[in-house]
């Protein structure tokens, strides 16, 4: 936007509301927005404590771990059923349900399965990034240029040659995105699986702050988990940027 | 999916785990909690919150992602706003929202909405950005105004676009609804769940969670066969 | 025309030896309704440049690419240099229409791609690429990527990559109609030059009645669907002078006419 013929950033935006946000708080309109000033102060003092700290290390171990395996299996899926139309017909629908299905209602049941501690928390992460992570690599097998394949075999390519030289190459553009997706749908499942395990990590905290009405230190520890969400979002959009330049070859 | 069933059953017989019922059992759960009616009478108070705030998500959240796609100020304080809460587990505000409202419905239609509006938005306002221009000129430039240009050439082109946000809105939904009744409002559907839980029911539980899956599933299916029936004479042609 | 014709196959056929490439009653059906070829049979002397030459969908992709090894024929065989062709072999590479360069590897390693996959060691594989690099006119382009590069230089970068495997035989599927028209020209030039130099037989497939007259020693006639041998053409053109002065050669002309009247029939 501009105004008065400066170019206003977009990012500046957030500002706004940032300030917004600190009226509303310092009027006392609403009981649930303390200012944002003290929530930042009180950021420091959550970050500060051994409890945080430890929430934090295991919430982030968990969701490394369940995005690892999730990119791992998701992957190797999407390549399966972009390649192999059996495969893709006997998985394709099962994987376009977990998709969109409300995931957190199988919560419940690897808690039963898998207990109450960490590995819950893991297969929650899982389950919530690999359908994606699936989805978008086989679409990305899906869409690469037939030439290039025959070209592979016209060179006398063998089939593990294609697959690791041409199609994983083609198809990274649309694996990474997946990522990128999976990421952030991996960021809601360790933030869900921990909230109804509710004796862990942040979900524990959350639990103490908003039963004790501690707003501040509630908004604190909700804008840690959102820049965490969008930090690792980001890290892998700019991995993306990097290799942008095959969108634009494919559809040229 | 008959191999998956078959698959199920196997290795509920086996058993991998005591809480891993085999697929009949869970199919019998299933005709038992329909018989009794607890199932039907969860559905009826889940839905509700669902529908609710779906509705308001869906209203708000075109209106928003449309005047964001046509306006640039609008675009300026609206789109860094959704992108965060799209891309944020906005989940982590459903215990508080709960404590503040209560167990009631008005929460649950929060956790509804603050789910769902993000996505839809969103999706609102890059579908409109999405429309073609050289269509936009064209209305132009054969005299339409602006409101025409809006309703003759914006809104349609940006349609599917803005069915997809809702199809994806709507599962958020699910999510959400499920998410608020299985943290702290004990009703519906996640008490059910929660319920067969305690009591050890894992056939019970098992058939719960699958019919709320497929039935998220059903809908999102609905509104694309809505959406082909109402609004895509070209695709409909291909399909019959 | 056809006395010169015949005059001039006799005397290609006493300089040729034998020919490398042979079509024996090749079919080819898509389904159960789509011929798209039926019982071709052509020869391809060693060293020549002979052009596909037909309406669109006449077969011209298939053909080639059942020489190349891409597709099975529904009947008949391919004998290249006396072996019957099974699948791709590194006697033929083969030029794509849109290129199929590899978007996330460098012109180099593009270049060297035939050879990567034979397994040759990473010097001498970028050493013969960088030599044909060169020849088609590339040098400095190395390490660039072909989102950086016009239409006409990705094809030469296609073409160095056919070149590098050494090949006896080019498959060229319509190499230059994503080429804009002044490359285009200065490419089949080079193309030209390139023939006399590494002494390869090239088949080549095409849309347009000038380049095939232009570039071929022979052209084969396709008729459309399903696909038939309707005639062959050797074009006499006297290709010594400049570029300018074989297009207004008149055997060039006449020969153009000649084509376009055999052609104009199947038009639409
Ligand atoms: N995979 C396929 N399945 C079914 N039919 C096909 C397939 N590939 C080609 N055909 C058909 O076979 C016929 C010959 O196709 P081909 O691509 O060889 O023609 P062409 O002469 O190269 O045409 P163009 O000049 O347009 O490139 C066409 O009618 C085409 O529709
Ligand atoms: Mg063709």
């Amino acid at each position: 936007m501009t105004i008065a013929g400066y170019r206003i950033p977009p990012l500046a935006s957030l500002i706004l509301w940032a300030i917004v946000w600190e009226i509303v708080g310092r009027l006392g309109l609403v009981f649930l927005f303390p200012p944002l000033s003290h929530v930042v102060m009180e950021l420091g003092q959550v970050v500060g404590s051994t409890t945080f700290l430890n929430a934090a290390i295991m919430t982030v171990k968990c969701f490394v771990i369940g995005i690892a395996l999730s990119i791992a299996v998701g992957v190797l899926l999407g390549l399966l059923m972009g390649r192999v139309d059996a495969a893709d017909k006997l998985l394709g629908m099962w994987v376009n349900l977990f998709v969109s299905a409300p995931l957190s209602a199988l919560v419940p049941v690897i808690m039963i399965l898998f207990g109450m501690g960490e590995s819950t928390i893991i297969v929650t992460v899982f389950l919530f990034a690999v359908w994606i992570i699936a989805l978008d690599t086989r679409a990305g097998v899906r869409d690469m240029p037939p030439s290039l394949l025959a070209m592979a075999k016209s060179f006398g390519a063998s089939r593990w040659q294609v697959l690791t030289k041409i199609v994983f190459f083609a198809a990274l553009p649309e694996i990474l995105a997946g990522i990128r997706l999976g990421v952030i749908r991996g960021v809601k499942g360790v933030v869900i699986g921990q909230l109804l395990v509710s004796i862990i990590g942040l979900g524990e905290l959350f639990e103490v702050y908003s039963r004790n009405f501690l707003m501040e230190e509630f908004w604190a520890l909700t804008l840690i988990v959102f820049a965490f969400a969008l930090g690792a979002a980001e890290l892998i959009a700019m991995l993306e940027r990097k290799i942008d330049f095959y969108a634009g070859v494919r559809h040229a | 999916m008959v191999l998956f069933c078959l698959a199920w059953e196997v290795a509920g017989r086996i058993p991998i785990n005591v809480a891993f019922p085999p697929f009949s059992d869970v199919v019998a759960a299933f005709g038992r909690m329909v018989a009794d009616g607890s199932l039907p009478s969860a559905f009826l108070i889940t839905l509700q919150p669902l529908v609710i705030g779906l509705v308001v998500a869906t209203v708000i959240g075109i209106v928003m992602g449309v005047g964001m796609g046509l306006r640039d100020e609008l675009e300026w304080a609206g789109v860094p706003v959704f992108v965060v809460m799209q891309a944020a587990p906005m989940a982590a505000l459903i215990p508080l929202i709960t404590y503040v409202y209560g167990i009631g419905l008005t929460a649950k239609v929060l956790a509804v909405v603050i789910l769902a509006l993000p996505v839809i938005a969103l999706n609102g306002y890059k579908a409109v950005r999405n429309v073609s221009p050289s269509l936009r000129a064209m209305c132009r430039s054969f005299l339409g105004n602006r409101r025409q240009e809006i309703f003759k050439i914006v809104l349609p082109d940006a349609s599917p676009m803005i069915f997809a946000g809702l199809r994806l809105g709507i599962s958020a939904g699910f999510v959400g609804v499920v998410l608020a009744e299985l943290l702290i409002t004990p009703t519906g559907i996640g008490d059910l769940i929660t319920y067969h839980r305690s009591i050890a029911d894992y056939a019970e539980m098992y058939a719960v969670i699958a019919t709320i899956i497929l039935f998220s599933a059903v809908t999102v299916g609905l509104l694309e066969r809505v959406e082909i029936a109402l609004f895509r004479p070209e695709k409909k042609e291909h399909s019959a | 025309m056809t006395a010169a014709v015949r005059m001039l196959r006799e005397t290609t056929k006493s300089d040729t030896a034998q020919p490398i490439v042979e079509v024996r009653h090749i079919s080819k059906r898509y389904g159960s309704s789509v011929e798209a070829l039926r019982d071709i049979n052509l020869t391809f002397p060693t060293g020549q440049l002979t052009s596909l030459l037909g309406p669109s969908g006449c077969g011209k992709t298939t053909l080639l690419k059942i020489i190349a090894g891409l597709l099975e024929p529904t009947g008949g065989e391919v004998v290249v240099k006396g072996k019957t062709v099974t699948g791709p072999g590194p006697e033929r590479a083969f030029v794509f229409q849109d290129f199929a360069l590899m978007p996330w590897a460098s012109v180099l390693r593009n270049a060297a791609f035939g050879l990567e996959l034979q397994g040759i060691d990473k010097k001498k594989r970028e050493e013969t690429a960088r030599h044909y690099i060169n020849q088609v006119g590339l040098s400095g382009f190395e390490n660039r990527y072909p989102h950086e590069l016009s239409g006409g230089m990705r094809q030469r970068v296609g073409l160095a990559r056919a070149l590098a495997v050494n090949a006896d035989v080019l498959l060229l599927d319509e190499p230059f109609s994503a080429v804009d028209e002044q490359n285009r020209r200065k490419f089949q030039e080079d193309l030209l030059r390139l023939r006399e130099v590494e002494r390869k037989t090239l088949i080549f497939v095409t849309h347009s009645i000038e380049e095939a007259v232009y570039l071929s020693d022979r052209i084969v006639l396709l008729s459309p669907r399903p696909g038939r041998v309707s005639e062959i053409i050797e074009p006499h053109v006297d290709r010594s002078g400049p570029p300018d002065l074989i297009r207004r050669n008149p055997a060039y002309l006449d020969t153009v006419e000649e084509i376009w009247h055999g052609l104009r029939d199947y038009a639409d």
